[in-house]
């Protein structure tokens, strides 16, 4: 089962909503364990027991390190001024120790079941390389599904009651819960424990306000998924497959088509799971603020999958460039470099580890990691060039807000997201690099005229369906980037024009949805990671 | 706080640091502007700020940040 699945949202759903409504109010957070339980069951069977490890490890981590930060307290109030900084080193290397024991053992079962295989095939190679006679053996484990997203989630909790952000918490189901949570367990959003741990466990009655608002946002999970993504799927297997029967206009085509089909897939799971949480009135954070609206390759990143990038910056960004020998670096070399180039140096050394950990976070493979280098590239490539620009626009009088400057930077960063995915789907680097070059040296207009483009999977019909939903798509996205809450002003019509729309939405994604033969269904992407 | 302002002007100018209230959230300083910023007043007031208080409603304002540099102060 996935999130695209009709018995998920017209049968899993509606039976755990039911349970949870008529039982009493002290046993609803259980209820939604044993629902997240019986999901994630059914999607990695008896792999469950690794989440129920990575659960109990970061209870009792958090446990320990918040008896210790109880003692390190009542010590604190008698202490003298000298004593005290004693006192908190000394707990806070006790903390340290558990939060290391903790995270190894999470990050383990993570290296195991997704790099173990990349590691050994490439120390194989490197064997057969120095003609060593002897390999290491290929284990072949199945990956319990989200296991890199609640991993993630799951060290967020141990840091952050670490460094004393939020308190360990004493209910174990609670815990459990934060980390379980049906909707998210497959593909995110990575919440933080402040931020829905409280209202996992309210236990508010699901009400009509709820349900209609969280079943709105998950048909239009539907409609990006079914109307859109299913629809360029077929264009986007048979280009990247076979690439070298096919032009550069074609190849083109179907870098666009599979960069659209995974933000309409990969949002559309979002709006599924976002409006699953409305539902039980679970506030999950949001992962996409309309990311081809940016200026910049380095903002489209705070537009998309944003609970990742803000996990790489609080975990990884800034604890790297704010270490006291970052510190030092930056306060010397903005002496001699000044202010812009000074921290960029502490600055690359970090955003060259997050995007190296977040291309090997999507996937053990090379493609990946040429994926997150590419992206360290542009971002820092943009910093170093900034002032050079800068000068450039104010010599020739180039007003940078102008509205034709701002388009054709929209215009740059989608060509560079464009070349991103191409290498993010791409089964290998060699096919990668290799549509690029047929991209650029194969590109023949004559493809629109001879039928090339129609023979992809996606006939005249098909593409005016994707074209409209699109626009449609861009009209949503221009609203909410100008904070105009449509579902809002939904509300408050009559009801008779609120279910016109409602009937009318239905109808197009059974009408125009992309399935049946000759179409394949996308499979969730992001699950795989 | 007029040397917090100070430094502020020194590192990202034309922002108008006594009304502006959402220097992280309107973009006004980006991460490498906040990572001299940290480093900055370090050295200037003699405080440590730990990462985890590296968070926008510490520094959405000249306000909040010097109310930081006063709570670490404190403690």
């Amino acid at each position: 089962m996935n999130y695209f699945d009709l018995t998920y949202a017209f049968l899993f759903l509606p039976i755990v909503i039911i349970i949870y409504n008529i039982m009493p109010k002290k046993i609803r957070p259980a209820i939604l364990l044993l629902a997240s339980f019986l999901f994630f069951f059914m999607i990695s069977k008896f792999l469950i027991i690794f989440l129920l490890l990575s659960i109990v490890s970061i209870y009792m981590g958090a446990r320990k390190m918040g008896s210790l930060d109880k003692k390190k307290n009542e010590l604190l109030e008698v202490a003298s001024k000298e004593d005290k900084k004693e006192i908190k080193d000394a707990y806070r290397k006790k903390k340290k120790s558990i939060l290391i024991l903790v995270i190894l053992f999470n990050i383990t079962f993570l290296f195991v079941f997704k790099y173990l295989k990349f590691f050994t095939v490439n120390a194989n190679f490197l064997l057969d390389c120095m003609k060593v006679g002897w390999r290491f053996q290929i284990l072949k484990l199945i990956a319990p599904i989200g296991i890199s997203f609640y991993t993630l989630q799951a060290l967020s909790y141990v840091i952050d009651v670490y460094n004393e952000k939020i308190e360990a918490d004493k209910n174990f189901l609670r815990v459990a819960l934060f980390l379980s949570f049906f909707p998210q367990i497959m593909e995110g959003p990575i919440a933080r424990y402040s931020e829905t741990a409280k209202s996992l466990y309210e236990r508010v009655r699901v009400n009509y306000h709820n349900l209609c608002f969280g079943y709105q946002r998950i048909l239009y999970g539907f409609f990006k998924k079914f109307v859109i993504a299913d629809r360029l799927n077929v264009v986007v297997g048979k280009v990247f497959e076979n690439y070298t029967c096919y032009s550069g206009a074609a190849i083109a085509c179907a870098i666009i088509a599979y960069t659209i089909m995974l933000y309409m897939e990969f949002s559309g799971t979002m709006d599924v799971v976002i409006g699953t949480g409305e539902i039980f009135n679970v506030k999950l954070p949001e992962n996409f603020r309309q990311p081809f609206f940016a200026k910049n390759i380095s903002e489209f990143w705070t537009r998309w999958h944003i609970s990742l990038g803000a996990w790489f910056k609080d975990y990884i960004f800034y604890p790297v460039s704010l270490s006291k020998p970052m510190k030092k670096l930056t306060i010397k070399a903005r002496k001699t470099l000044g202010n812009h180039f000074g921290p960029l140096i502490s600055g690359a050394v970090a955003l060259f580890a997050v995007w190296f950990l977040n291309g090997l976070w999507h996937g053990a493979g090379w493609t990946f990691l040429f994926y997150g280098l590419y992206q360290f590239t542009l971002i820092l490539g943009g910093n170093l060039l900034e002032p050079f620009i800068k000068t450039v626009c104010i010599k020739l009088k180039i007003n940078r807000q102008n509205l034709v400057y701002r388009i054709l930077q929209s215009v740059k960063m989608t060509m560079f997201v464009f070349i991103g995915e191409l290498f993010f789907r791409a089964p290998t680097l060699a096919v990668g690099f290799g549509m690029l070059k047929r991209l650029f040296t194969k590109f023949q207009l004559s493809a629109i005229t001879n039928g090339e483009l129609f023979s992809l999977g996606m006939d005249k019909k098909d593409v005016l369906i994707v074209f409209l939903a699109l626009v449609f798509i861009f009209i949503i996205s221009l609203l909410r980037e100008k904070k105009i809450n449509i579902r809002e002003s939904i509300s408050k019509k009559n009801v008779f024009i609120r279910w016109f729309i409602y009937y009318a939405f239905i109808l197009a994604i059974i009408i125009f949805g992309a399935y049946g033969p000759g179409y394949i269904p996308v499979d969730p992407i992001y699950a795989d990671f | 706080m007029e040397k917090l302002i100070e430094i502020l002007e020194n590192l990202q100018p034309d922002v108008d640091y006594l009304t502006t209230e959402d220097l992280i959230d309107g973009r006004y300083l980006d991460s490498l502007t906040i990572l001299s910023l940290v480093a900055e007043i370090e050295e200037e007031f003699d405080v440590e700020i730990p990462t985890v208080e590296i968070i926008p409603s510490n520094f959405n304002s000249a306000k909040k940040i010097y109310e930081l540099i006063e709570r670490l102060k404190e403690e």
